[in-house]
């Protein structure tokens, strides 16, 4: 069972220059459970979830990690460099684009954060890389440079990489939406493991088969406002809200062959 | 008819100024690719009028032609009591004349960087200054690298402007020996050999870097 952070979104606004792209959102994502935001693009669900690790700023309200208010050290005034940074080494965080740097291998795009961030000596830390990578299915890859991997092994490498710096949160930013379809089971295998050990996650996702299956509970966004949040069943399967049920609808047509 | 023994015979006068070709372009090069770096920081930085200097500094440098910049520098060094060698004084111009150059080629490579390369650095609590040195410079140096090759090769070809401040490199030595043989043809193709000579070695070099950065 891993240590698993709460996060406590209050009243959050961001603008974009006069577009309002957050409107008071307010939403408890309690320890060691899986909460996935759904909604149609632009909706403002990606800018949340950096929201959760300041990599998005927002202008006003709390985003409070295990209690503590991220970026901010009070109200309008900015939190030093060093202590995001601190706070940051808690929260892991997966891409659409994976983002993993081209000119490392596997193992040393997961070792990295552990010698540089961390501290570790450079033996550790290529052990540890090779246990995270062990972990998500990829002992085998090490040694390779990303470019030579696919989207799926790209990805877990990135999971790789986040959790061998032992995080209390995941967030996960559409994780799966630039894989292949044939690829993107590897990468919710991972991510189902990792639900299973108890990791507090937010994931952005299209998957509504992994919302619906994974996620303790379902955040559903649109225009920048969180219209419910619900247990899974509830928002996919009989939503009250005709904004859901018409993104819903959009869905299903899609999907539909 | 072509003198083939006036040819050859070139080479010998024509490569000992090639020295000074390479001395003015070679620290030309390692001048500007250190400032050139120190305008890119600027360019790149969170202060606005170190964006303005730096700014003001690339369009004066690339909008002002290398020989009135060198005729400049010569004129001017005198009228506010500096008194250095023409050569450092031409070092010291062809070096700045490709800061520009370079920290425009520098910022283009940072620029292409996709954002998400230090992302995934911040997410993880990295540092800036570690940012830089372990994610973003190892990319964009060797992105940058066949551009600097080139920028390297233009400086080659530009130092022969240099003659006009009275440096012996190659171009004044092969004027200076055209006119003692009277053969300006065959001088001139030796120089043109030398040049060439000098080039494809630093294309070599580039494709060889290129090769060994590749992963």
């Amino acid at each position: 069972m891993v240590q698993a952070s709460s996060v406590e979104i209050r009243k959050v606004n961001k603008f974009y220059g006069p577009f309002q792209a957050l409107t008071d959102i307010d939403l408890s994502i309690p320890p060691g459970k899986v909460t996935c935001l759904i909604g149609p693009s632009g909706s403002g669900k990606s800018t949340l979830l950096r929201c959760i690790n300041f990599l998005e700023e927002y202008d006003s309200g709390e985003v409070l990690i295990d209690g503590q208010m991220i970026g901010y050290d009070a109200p309008g005034k900015k939190m030093s460099g060093r202590k995001l940074r601190e706070m940051r080494r808690g929260i892991g965080m997966v891409f659409q684009q994976f983002n993993l740097w081209p000119h490392m291998t596997a193992q040393e795009n997961v070792a990295e954060g552990l010698i540089r961030v961390r501290g570790l000596p450079k033996a550790e830390a290529a052990s540890r890389a090779a246990e995270a990578l062990r972990k998500v299915g990829l002992a085998d890859r090490m040694a390779n440079h990303p470019a030579r991997l696919s989207g799926g092994q790209q990805q877990r490498v990135a999971i790789a990489r986040a959790i061998a710096m032992e995080p209390k949160l995941m967030l996960f930013d559409e994780p799966t939406s630039a894989l292949d379809p044939e690829l993107v089971g590897e990468v919710l295998t991972v991510m189902k493991t990792l639900a299973s050990e108890g990791m507090t996650m937010v994931v952005v996702t299209h998957e509504m088969g992994f919302a619906a299956h994974v996620a303790d509970q379902v955040a559903f966004m649109e225009a920048g406002e969180l219209v419910a949040v619900d247990a899974p069943s509830r928002i996919l399967h009989q939503p009250e809200d005709a904004r859901i049920q018409s993104f819903l609808r959009t869905y299903h047509e899609r999907n539909a062959f | 008819m072509f003198s083939i023994p006036t040819f050859l015979e070139s080479f010998g006068p024509l490569a000992m100024a090639a020295r000074f070709t390479l001395l003015v372009s070679g620290l030309g090069i390692a001048l500007g690719l250190v400032i050139g770096a120190l305008v890119c920081a600027c360019a790149l930085s969170k202060s606005r009028g170190l964006r303005r200097f730096a700014a003001i500094w690339v369009s004066f440098l690339r909008g002002v032609p290398l020989l009135v910049q060198l005729l400049l520098m010569y004129y001017l060094l005198p009228v506010v009591g500096i008194s250095i060698p023409a050569l450092a004084a031409a070092v010291i111009t062809v070096g700045i004349c490709a800061s520009a150059y370079i920290s425009e080629i520098w910022r283009g490579a940072i620029g292409a960087l996709p954002p998400g390369q230090s992302e995934a650095a911040e997410a993880i609590g990295m540092a800036p200054g570690t940012i830089w040195t372990r994610i973003v410079l190892p990319q964009a140096v060797v992105m940058s690298l066949p551009a600097l090759v080139n920028e390297l090769i233009l400086l080659v070809k530009a130092s022969s402007l240099v003659s006009m401040v009275g440096i012996m490199e190659v171009t004044r030595a092969s004027q200076a020996q055209a006119a003692t043989t009277f053969r300006p043809l065959e001088v001139y193709l030796a120089a043109a050999c030398i040049y060439l000579a000098i080039n494809l070695c630093l294309a070599g070099i580039g494709r060889w870097l290129e090769h060994k950065a590749a992963v």
